[in-house]
């Protein structure tokens, strides 16, 4: 399946206006705009995200465009921006809040978990949090320990959360609309090395832009990708990969370079998530490599490993294999060693195809 | 056992020591109340509403009182409330008060499985409440039951169900007893985290004002829980966004077994921190319904008039155990409420209602009579519907609702689990 193919394959994207080329920063702008243009309960704030757009410029002119009251800068107070975020969902409104690395999340973690996950189930559907918090993660940037992790295990284990994580413009912005129009807290991760072009790990090779990428068509009005919807990113026979984020470009340079007919699970919603994909997936290809950036133990690969353990345990031929970021803190001038690039998945792949 | 290090301290200096906060009551030994810093009743000045917050400190150290030791109401912060109205303040206090004596009864008698009384403190949210307006939205802690209790729309029946965890629990058995959420009457589902309303009444404030609505929030803390970073990040945003908010400090002295001076309070006072924010503050005696009415009321005009928010320290007294897991004769004088001296609510109101002619004896102890019978009434119609020690609770398989709006397909099938029994 080309990229186009799996653009047009995707029910849900029938465009309602033109289409424009847009990298992922300007995709979810688009979605900003869109839904505030849409929905006058949606509000957007953060740090920085006000009159300066955002330190990656995510917000960039959305201030300008609908007035200080629908967006603008909050104190550098994650647990205060999630719990006003809580407050004005209990309220009404939609509130998409910025965390502006998903490193800085942790101050606000009573908010997300004990507050914002359990809202609804406590109150017994008397109160909601339809919060979407955005947050750039992952590494690439050389940001060190404070700006480059995958928290997303920390919150797929949290019930009463979705966790999503696109890896493209397109899925960036239908996602974000899902997220948005949801009634539940979502958890949006944004990889930020694929904010500017699909990143395949190669870090010494010039950056490729998005305006050559397939999935950086994306329709100007509204639409969404559905939630807990799995994109197959690439068709193969020989083993299946599932990734999420920066990994899945990672992975698809793996699959090219050692020649092995990957079939590469886009998961996008990480939790709850698209089980039949993943099944499927695995009892056609009988092999499986689960690759993430985050690190291993107790990581969402542990996760998924354990569920295709109960699902697909008897149709596997070969251990599944996981390529994960080392249990090290993100370190700064050893970035590439720590990150699983090409190299390493394709050594996973190799391994998985032994037997 | 560590041997302790010696001092390290040079020839001529003093060693460090670290400061740990003490009450000067415990058990066995008178508690010395001059800490608490009061005003005579009417000498605490009121300011427009407008005042510039800078200008509070002084109200954040004293104590805005109206009732007098003798009943009279004095001073500018007389809200002049008609008897009618003074008397139904009594009678929500006195159905607060009953309706937390039957429902200890009811833990001892495990028909619940834990229960926190408000005694002593039934001013502060029956006050409050009669101040604000409907819509107005309130994020309690667990100790204001008397903000449902004041509201004649709010049966007692359903809020015992809740308590006992029964079939009829509007939540469901998911909530500890007392953790309430009643949208309809302003009142927001109770965290057990502590402190993290605080901040989220101010979001819901903001979100009013973004509105361009005309409704205010309420937010409600206690003492201990100020320490807490959501406290500090609350006054943080009602400053900066000038949010239409009420934030309460409830002082009632105790944390479980902490004195308030372990949270901050020692030599300074708690409304002290708002004015440190930006935010004009009041220190105000909580055992006093004129002047709980009157602050509340002028905090409530400042936030609907886009003055920004209030910071109330409520000075109270914690006179009943932290809940029913608690013994408080284990770390405070057991007459310390006797020697507090701000008093009973209802008595001083009781006194007031007298002193102006309006009440008696008699009609208080016939009122009081009435209260208790309804809430007699009312607890043996909630255990129609059963109590947790009869097993009448509700479906398990609803423990799998609410999660998401939706059910995904991994709780469908953990449902399935539970009902099959594999």
């Amino acid at each position: 399946m080309t990229m186009s193919e799996a653009l047009t394959g995707d029910a849900a994207a029938v465009p309602s206006a033109g289409t424009s080329t847009m990298t992922m920063i300007q995709a979810l702008r688009s979605a900003l705009d869109v839904m505030l243009a849409r929905d006058p309960d949606v509000v957007v704030f953060g740090e920085d995200v006000g009159y300066f757009g955002g330190v990656f410029r995510v917000t960039d002119g959305l201030q300008a465009k609908y007035g200080t009251s629908r967006v603008f800068d909050a104190p550098i107070n994650e647990g205060g921006i999630v719990g006003v975020a809580v407050g004005m969902g209990a309220y009404g409104l939609r509130p998409v809040a910025e965390i502006q690395f998903a490193d800085y999340f942790y101050p606000a973690s009573d908010q997300i978990v004990s507050e914002a996950a359990r809202l609804r189930y406590r109150s017994v559907g008397d109160f909601t949090a339809p919060v979407t918090l955005r947050m750039p993660c992952g590494g690439g940037i050389y940001g060190g320990q404070t700006h480059s992790q995958s928290p997303e295990a920390l919150f797929t284990h949290v019930c009463g959360l979705r966790t999503v994580m696109p890896c493209n413009p397109y899925d960036a912005k239908g996602l974000l609309i899902a997220s948005i129009e949801c009634n539940d807290p979502v958890i949006f991760l944004e990889p930020k090395r694929l904010y500017n072009g699909p990143f395949d790990g190669h870090h010494d090779r010039p950056v490729v832009p998005w305006s050559q990428h397939p999935l950086a068509a994306v329709p100007d009005g509204h639409y969404v990708v559905p939630l807990e919807s799995a994109r197959v990113f690439r068709e193969g026979r020989d083993v299946t990969i599932l990734t999420y984020g920066t990994m899945v470009f990672v992975s698809e340079a793996a699959a090219s370079e050692t020649g092995i007919d990957a079939e590469i699970i886009d998961l996008r919603s990480l939790w709850p998530l698209d089980l039949d994909a993943i099944v499927r997936s695995v009892k056609k290809t009988r092999r499986c490599v689960v690759v993430h950036e985050a690190t291993r133990t107790s990581g969402f690969g542990a996760e998924l490993t354990a569920l295709i353990q109960e699902h697909c345990f008897y149709h596997l031929e070969a251990p599944i294999e996981r390529v994960t970021g080392w249990d090290t803190p993100y370190p700064h001038a050893q970035e590439w060693d720590y990150f699983p690039g090409p190299a390493r998945v394709g050594r996973a792949l190799r391994r998985a195809m032994e037997d | 056992m560590t041997e302790q290090r010696r001092s390290a301290a040079p020839a001529g200096r003093e060693p460090l020591h670290l400061h740990v906060p003490e009450p000067s009551g415990r058990p066995g030994h008178h508690t010395d109340f001059s800490y608490l810093q009061t005003s005579p009743a009417g000498a605490v000045p009121r300011p427009p509403i407008d005042v510039s917050p800078a200008d509070t400190g002084d109200l954040a150290r004293a104590l805005v009182r109206v009732l007098a030791d003798d009943g009279r109401a004095l001073g500018p912060w007389n809200p002049q409330l008609e008897p009618g109205r003074l008397r139904q303040g009594l009678a929500a206090m006195l159905k607060t008060r009953a309706f937390d004596a039957r429902m200890l009864v009811a833990q001892r008698q495990k028909k619940t499985s834990f229960y926190m009384q408000s005694l002593g403190e039934e001013a502060i949210g029956t006050g409050q409440a009669f101040a604000l307006e409907p819509g107005d939205m309130c994020f309690p802690t667990y100790r204001q039951q008397s903000l449902l209790l004041a509201r004649d729309d709010i049966s007692m029946v359903e809020m015992m169900c809740q308590l006992f965890s029964n079939q009829r629990d509007p939540m469901k058995g998911r909530q500890l007893p007392v953790m309430y959420s009643y949208k309809r009457a302003g009142f927001f589902t109770i965290s057990g985290n502590l402190a993290t309303q605080f901040i989220q009444a101010v979001g819901w404030a903001m979100a009013s004002a973004i509105k361009r609505d005309t409704r205010i929030a309420s937010g409600w803390i206690g003492d201990g829980a100020t320490a807490e970073a959501d406290f500090h990040t609350a006054l943080t945003f009602a400053h900066v966004y000038r949010a239409p908010v009420i934030l309460n400090v409830v002082n009632n002295q105790w944390a479980i077994s902490t004195f308030q001076a372990i949270a901050g309070g020692e030599a300074t006072t708690f409304a002290g921190r708002g004015v440190g924010s930006g935010i004009a503050s009041l220190r105000v005696d909580g055992n006093d319904f004129l002047a709980v009415y009157a602050a509340s009321h002028w905090a409530a005009e400042r936030a609907r008039s886009n003055l920004g928010p209030t910071l109330i320290e409520w000075v109270t007294y914690r006179a009943g155990a932290h809940s029913t897991s608690d013994d408080p004769s284990k770390y405070r004088p057991k007459d310390d409420w006797a020697n507090f001296p701000l008093g009973d609510p209802i008595a001083r109101l009781e006194a007031h209602l007298i002193a102006i002619g309006e009440w008696s004896e008699a009609r208080h102890d016939a009122l009081r009579k009435e209260i208790e019978a309804q809430v007699a009434a009312a607890q043996k119609e909630a255990e129609t519907f059963g109590t947790l020690v009869d097993g009448h609770i509700p479906d398990p398989a609803s423990m799998f609702e609410d999660v998401y709006e939706t059910m995904p397909a991994h709780l469908v099938a953990q449902r399935a689990q539970l009902l099959s029994g594999r």
